[in-house]
């Protein structure tokens, strides 16, 4: 089986985030890592693998900045197969159908040999967090998408998850090539061992430019958005509140009063 | 004017408050048309609900053929359908309600359409453009679309439904459904079970609880009945199998904006805090004096949620009468 998971390198969600003066996601002043939610991603894949046997190939793939392979490298550390870091100055600022386009042509030429059986992501990035752009890539790809699972089971080329939808939850099946997205409930993902670690190195590692997935410059970037930040504003922190400490029953009473005047009671 | 489609969000026909939101939103930018995606015996009934907040048309998709498949057949249809709006009168906008369901089918209709998407706006004015809430709460960002028919995806409490008369014609549309979009199928289907209380995302009041609750919703419960709440919960909550996913607020979870946020026993991590920090009000119960919520509150109490929020509870329904 060929599995492509996409991962994203992402800036830090417990540092201190910030745009750049022209609207895009500071992705070099803060610290970045693979974006906790395609962590879910890589290991489902990994199970996959295991499941299928040896002849199961997963490839961490990932769109981005430089300091973005440090994703890729995660993903390898925790057993992916390969590699593949698709880096080329002209993608910086696009939005998600750009990314979308790019991670369907790198899927496309992955798959030029062996054709791949399943992308896999997660459930949203951390920084955007669209949730998009599995949908998009099911899209350009002209595959069937199996998203936002909390359990996959597959046989053979049948996949089967479990999707806890808006107002049902609900078992989807599909055919493979499809793309598949799991949720964080779909299984604690494994940390790295020192093994994984130091076999990660060896791991062949492949870095594309746009010409070498034939696409355009002028296809991708801010310049070819198909959306426009205008403005970015930093929330007034809230100001602190009042804080009581409960002494016999104060707390109950103090917490009514403040409800009755905010006129939620 | 230019046609504004609203995809109406409904459960069998019946139709949710965030339609009444998304077509008051539609009003600022065109003409609204209400889109039904569902039985289409409940299309008369729903042209009367939509036409009091300002529908001018309804359209009727009849969803035989398409309810059996995840996402991709509503996203073709939509897009034959904008197809003919646009060759009609045009199209100012495509409004989808900013569920998951919602979203991916806007990600396939972006493609499709080669038009921008922007998802969970909590805002959107003439334009249009888009306010959105990001990284947990500490930025706003205004946005526009810039290729195509601009599609957003609107998020729950995003405006007040302004009751306005729409004609509300109904109009049957037929879309061709391709086999390539029957490849997901939904095997099966568990409709969640109703808990009698409003929905999370769409409450104007939300009762949370989490690790301090040691398991026991109970007083989680009590209160949010006594307030007229929904009950939320945070991830460790739910890790530890207290409360169900559908529960959860936060980035992996629900995302919710109310009126009035009660934390109880939740420490304030910074994926809680992504999903509930745009709250108007603020108020968090904890043992802990030190716990980051507390930073983020309009009023806190340091104290047990085990005789903090029944004392409250039982002061509340005695007030009330």
């Amino acid at each position: 089986m060929n599995i492509v998971v996409c991962v994203k390198y992402v800036p830090d969600a417990t540092a201190d985030r910030q745009f750049e003066s022209d609207n895009t996601v500071d992705r070099v002043g803060v610290d970045g890592l693979l974006s906790e939610l395609d962590e879910y991603g890589v290991e489902q894949s990994l199970q996959i693998k295991e499941k299928a046997g040896d002849d199961t190939t997963v490839t961490a793939l990932c769109v981005g900045p430089e300091k973005a392979l440090d994703a890729v490298r995660k993903a390898l550390q925790m057993g992916a197969d390969k590699g593949v870091h698709v880096i080329d100055d002209a993608i910086a600022g696009s939005d998600a159908a750009a990314t979308s386009l790019v991670l369907a042509k790198a899927i496309e030429k992955l798959g030029a040999e062996t054709p791949v059986d399943l992308v896999v992501g997660g459930l949203a990035s951390t920084d955007a967090g669209m949730s998009v752009v599995p949908a998009m890539l099911a899209e350009r790809l002209g595959l069937p998408q199996v998203t936002l699972a909390s359990v996959v089971e597959f046989q053979g080329d049948q996949v089967r998850i479990k999707r806890d939808g808006d107002t049902a939850t609900e078992v989807i099946g599909g055919t493979m090539p499809l793309v598949l997205s799991v949720t964080d409930q779909s299984g604690e993902a494994r940390y790295p061992s020192f093994k994984g670690i130091m076999a990660a190195k060896k791991k062949p590692l492949e870095t594309w430019s746009l010409s070498d997935l034939g696409v355009d410059a002028g296809e991708v970037g801010a310049g070819a958005a198909w959306t426009e930040v205008v403005d970015t504003t930093a929330r007034p922190p809230r100001t602190a509140g009042e804080i009581v400490k409960d002494e016999d029953g104060s707390g109950a009473k103090a917490l009514t009063e403040f409800l009755a005047s905010k006129k939620f009671i | 004017m230019s046609e504004v489609l609203v995809v109406v969000d409904h459960v069998d026909g019946a139709v949710k408050k965030p339609t009444y939101e998304l077509l008051t939103i539609a009003k600022r930018l065109g003409e609204p048309s209400a889109v039904f995606i569902g039985p289409a015996d409940k299309g008369a009934e729903v042209a009367e609900k939509v036409k009091a907040y300002g529908a001018e048309k309804v359209y009727v998709i009849d969803d035989a053929q398409l309810k059996g498949y995840l996402v991709a057949p509503k996203a073709e249809a939509l897009q034959q359908l904008a197809e003919k709006a646009l060759s009609n009168g045009g199209l100012a906008a495509i409004l989808i309600p900013s569920s998951a369901e919602g979203k991916e089918i806007a990600g396939r209709l972006s493609i499709k359409l080669e038009s921008g998407l922007i998802t969970d706006a909590v805002d959107v004015q003439e334009g249009p453009v888009t306010t959105q809430s990001v990284f947990a709460g500490n930025f706003t960002v205004q946005a526009k679309v810039t290729k195509g028919t601009p599609i957003i995806t609107v998020k729950p409490n995003s405006a007040a439904p302004e009751e306005a008369a729409g004609a509300g014609a109904v109009e049957e549309f037929t879309p061709t459904i391709s086999d390539a979009a029957k490849t997901a199928q939904i095997v099966a289907s568990q409709p969640r079970q109703a808990t009698g209380r409003p929905e999370l995302t769409e409450a104007a009041i939300v009762v949370s609880g989490g690790r301090g609750t040691g398991g026991n919703f109970e007083p989680i419960e009590a209160l949010a009945d006594a307030l007229g709440a929904a009950v939320g919960a945070s991830r460790a909550a739910v890790d530890s199998g207290w409360m169900p996913h559908s529960f959860q607020v936060g980035q992996t979870g629900k995302t919710v904006s109310p009126q009035l946020y009660v934390a109880n026993g939740i420490s304030g991590a910074i994926q809680h805090r992504a999903g509930m920090q745009t709250s108007k009000t603020i108020v968090a119960v904890n043992k802990d004096e030190e716990a980051p919520m507390f930073e983020l509150v309009d009023f806190g109490v340091v104290g047990d949620l085990h005789t903090v929020l029944p004392a409250a509870t039982e002061e509340i329904i005695k007030r009330k009468g």
